[in-house]
């Protein structure tokens, strides 16, 4: 993986650029490549060495969740100890339900130090799925923090220039990308 | 992830070849100079047909973006997760406040005394704490976790979310 130091300029611009809808132009390279002042052979070179070097996770199409079947997902916090927590780690990110494992500092109050993301097609099958993760690691202190409400869903903006000055978003009353 | 509402009638609206499309856009969009093109010789149809598939698609929110997918460490930003405990009647005004920040990309309510969860990236860890602070300090409320994550066990990169 490529050190973030390494990014020019012209690839944070290149960044900017590909975080924004592909144009649907018959050469859609082209039209970055005019705006970036380089060429379309550079622009497509770009962005196959961000593929290749792990900046780029993937480029294509994101759809909206329409076709997905799993429709209910529960993130579980577990207190795990200390000496077991990389068997633990492993082991749930195993599971075919789990999305997400990460480990996690406990705080004051809040003892939970693994975190799982999991997925099933109802409550029920995810409160199934905790069960058999409880049972099978033989983990019995956690918490299913079930989502009551989506505030806020958005995509990442690298490099977005507004952001760079300071206090952005504080000015009082305004709602930005409240879904 | 929630179904959308218009399940039935979206569904009415896309061809077993807006499915072949679909797929193919997702895991293997031609990063080339004609990719419309290439994509349509694949599909055994024109580029102007795709092109106004992807318009209709598009239009129809199936598609809800073409273009890259970043890794967020690659790029040198720093993420954590942060849990709030907020007032039921204080919920909008704190939300207004926290979703103000563009690096504050997820934010969920959860049935529990720390009901606000949400997520930051920043540049830096220096900027992540200054976001913190000014949150607490716009909000009056102390009680924020701040949660990074320590060790990856698993992320999955799935087709259907940009998280």
């Amino acid at each position: 993986m490529q050190k973030p130091s390494s990014l020019s300029e012209q690839d944070r611009q290149l960044v900017r650029e590909m975080q924004e809808n592909l144009p649907l132009v018959s050469r859609p390279f082209l039209e970055i490549a005019q705006r970036l002042g380089i060429s379309e052979e550079e622009v497509i070179g770009r962005v196959q060495e961000f593929l290749r070097d792990g900046i780029l996770r993937r480029f294509g199409a994101t759809l909206r969740h329409w076709r997905v079947g799993y429709a209910a997902n529960v993130m579980v916090v577990w207190r795990v100890p200390e000496d077991r927590l990389e068997e633990v780690g492993l082991q749930m990110a195993g599971a075919p339900e789990v999305s997400h494992c990460y480990e996690r500092p406990a705080r004051a109050g809040w003892p939970y130090n693994l975190y799982t993301m999991l997925h099933g097609k109802s409550r029920q099958e995810c409160e199934a799925i905790t069960a058999r993760l409880a049972r099978e690691s033989g983990i019995s202190e956690y918490r299913m923090l079930f989502s009551v409400r989506e505030l806020k869903k958005s995509s990442m903006r690298y490099f977005d220039e507004e952001e760079g000055r300071s206090n952005h978003g504080l000015r009082t009353g305004q709602v930005k990308d409240l879904i | 992830m929630s179904v959308p509402r218009a399940r039935g009638f979206v569904s009415m609206e896309i061809d077993a070849l807006d499915r072949e499309l679909l797929n193919l856009l997702q895991t293997e969009f031609p990063v080339a100079s004609r990719p419309y093109m290439m994509l349509a010789e694949r599909l055994c149809t024109s580029e102007e047909d795709i092109m106004q598939r992807l318009r209709r698609l598009s239009g129809l929110g199936v598609i809800r973006r073409i273009g890259g997918v970043f890794d967020s460490r690659a790029l040198g930003y720093l993420g954590t997760l942060c849990a709030m405990k907020v007032p039921a009647d204080k919920i909008e005004e704190v939300a207004a406040v926290v979703n103000g920040y563009p690096g504050v990309t997820h934010n969920y309510l959860r049935d529990h005394d720390y009901n606000m969860w949400f997520t930051v990236l920043a540049e830096s860890e220096q900027r992540i704490r200054s976001i913190l602070d000014e949150i607490r300090r716009a909000t009056g409320i102390d009680d924020l976790m701040d949660l990074p994550a320590r060790r990856v066990f698993k992320i999955k990169v799935t087709f259907d979310a940009e998280a």
